[in-house]
């Protein structure tokens, strides 16, 4: 894209892409190492994803600055406009992601000392991936404003939805037969749902960076099956 | 880039006050405007950007035949106001510009009183029967241009010794009084201060709907203030011209997005 004929204004513009692609990086490492840590039982680095949600927070409260001065310093119009907006709204979602990892961390101390009793368990590793990948590509997508690609990752939200349903129906059983490990698999139940949760979110972000590079929003899309009641 | 619908570049509208149709301004052998068509409509306020030099005055002065006072201009195409080409021989041009009213950018009063500015259309045009036709006139045209509590016991002191806001809404108002139905507007801001400024815009708010305002202003945050429309010139094209709102979140073409941008140039 061409420079503005303001260069400060265009340094400025860097400075925010660069603060939210940090922000991106630090959320996809949380969500990776919290699963990591579930999967190992490994309280260090759980602790380490709970200490580094700080500096998520931290570039939220930066960009969020950033933001509010280039409105009024440089009243941005058109893609300039939609790119800061979507800033600004992309920042509070990662947080929320940042925080939903945080949480996956908290609770690897509370689940059981020997994972290998725990089936389910199994199930969780990929249904994270997945939901890290989203995050991953809907940033890269506002890096590198790329519609297509943040329509890939909007697309990919059913799957993390369909491996939540999965894993709900597989923890229920599982705790049917083994009601000894029912508090263990309420955490991990919560565990699930916060990576659909962040799978929805990355899904939010990718809305967000479709309208900066497009100026158009999407139509309300399909989402997952619903949970349905168990007979 | 999203397609450019032949709606976005020619947005025609209902009842259009003015129509434009692949007009042409020749500066002597040097084309200044190379076919721009467009309506403008009583509705709203129409905005005409550009950097300097893009033709945006000069199709403005089309539209009121004020490019007759240049020798060298040669106008092309059809304008109607109301469906009468104005062009046509048959038009009175005085008549014309008295339906199709003109402030400039600099603030021009008559070095006569605030009184006779604006009495003095509606005298040559016959509008007054009395003297207490034209009180009624001069304080209607003073109210409408938001000036009248300002002047109304100093009427008779002179209009140049208002100040620089004050002499462009007393213009407003010499505008006003010979009740035209257009108004054209050429940078009406760009001497002013912010606060005379943001009184001007104001009045162009009141203004709206009453006569159908085109403005041409160098300055895009006033564009996409005071306007609902926003027509953007680029060496004598008309490039793109949308809803305001539209044009400064999303334009369709490269060009405008650059100017609007500030990445022109």
């Amino acid at each position: 894209m061409a420079e503005h004929t303001i260069k400060a204004f265009d340094e400025e513009i860097d400075r925010l892409r660069g603060l939210i692609a940090e922000m991106g990086g630090r959320a996809e490492a949380a969500i990776e190492n919290a699963m990591l840590a579930l999967q190992r039982q490994d309280k260090t680095l759980a602790a380490r994803v709970v200490a580094d949600d700080k500096r998520i927070d931290a570039i939220e409260a930066e960009v969020e600055k950033l933001v509010i001065q280039v409105i009024a310093l440089r009243a941005p119009m058109a893609n300039d406009l939609r790119d800061v907006i979507a800033a600004l709204k992309i920042v509070s979602v990662v947080e929320r992601i940042g925080d939903y990892a945080k949480n996956i961390a908290k609770r690897v101390p509370l689940i059981a000392t020997n994972t290998r009793t725990l089936e389910p368990i199994a199930l969780l590793p990929s249904m994270g991936q997945v939901a890290g990948e989203m995050v991953h590509d809907a940033l890269n997508a506002f890096a590198a404003r790329d519609a297509d690609l943040a329509l890939a990752v909007i697309e990919r939200d059913t799957v993390v939805d369909d491996f939540y349903n999965s894993v709900f129906r597989t923890l229920v059983t599982f705790m049917v037969e083994n009601p000894k490990t029912i508090s263990e698999c309420a955490h991990l139940l919560f565990v699930a749902k916060n990576i659909e949760r962040i799978g929805d979110h990355a899904t939010n972000v990718a809305e967000m960076v479709y309208y900066a590079a497009t100026g158009q929003t999407l139509p309300e899309r399909e989402r997952g099956a619903d949970l349905q009641p168990e007979d | 880039m999203t397609p450019m619908t032949e709606e976005q570049t020619n947005l025609t509208i209902d009842n259009p006050k003015m129509s434009a149709r692949d007009v042409k301004v020749f500066y002597g052998e040097k084309q200044a405007i190379k076919g721009v068509s467009i309506d403008v409509g009583m509705d709203h306020v129409t905005a005409f950007i550009g950097p300097s030099g893009c033709g945006k005055s000069t199709f403005l002065r089309t539209l009121n035949r004020m490019n007759d006072t240049v020798a060298s201009a040669r106008v092309e195409g059809e304008i109607t106001l109301d469906g009468e080409n104005i062009y046509a021989p048959s038009m009175d041009v005085v008549q014309l510009r008295a339906r199709v009213g003109m402030v400039f950018q600099k603030p021009n009063p008559f070095p006569k009183s605030i009184y006779e500015n604006i009495a003095y259309g509606p005298r040559i045009h016959g509008l007054a029967a009395s003297k207490a036709d034209m009180d009624v006139i001069v304080e209607k045209s003073l109210r409408r241009a938001g000036l009248w509590d300002e002047v109304k016991d100093r009427l008779h002191d002179s209009g140049t010794a208002l100040s620089g806001g004050q002499q462009q809404r007393l213009c407003i108002g010499r505008a006003i009084a010979v009740e035209p139905e257009v108004i054209l507007m050429d940078e009406p801001c760009s001497a002013l201060d912010p606060i005379a400024t943001a009184k001007i815009e104001e009045l162009i708010h009141e203004l709206r709907g009453r006569y159908a305002i085109v403005i041409v202003t160098h300055n895009m945050q006033q564009a996409a203030r005071v306007s609902q429309r926003t027509a953007f010139f680029h060496l004598g094209d008309l490039v793109e011209y949308g809803v305001t709102s539209d044009i400064f979140t999303n334009p369709r073409q490269e060009r405008t997005k650059d100017y609007i941008t500030g990445r022109y140039g």
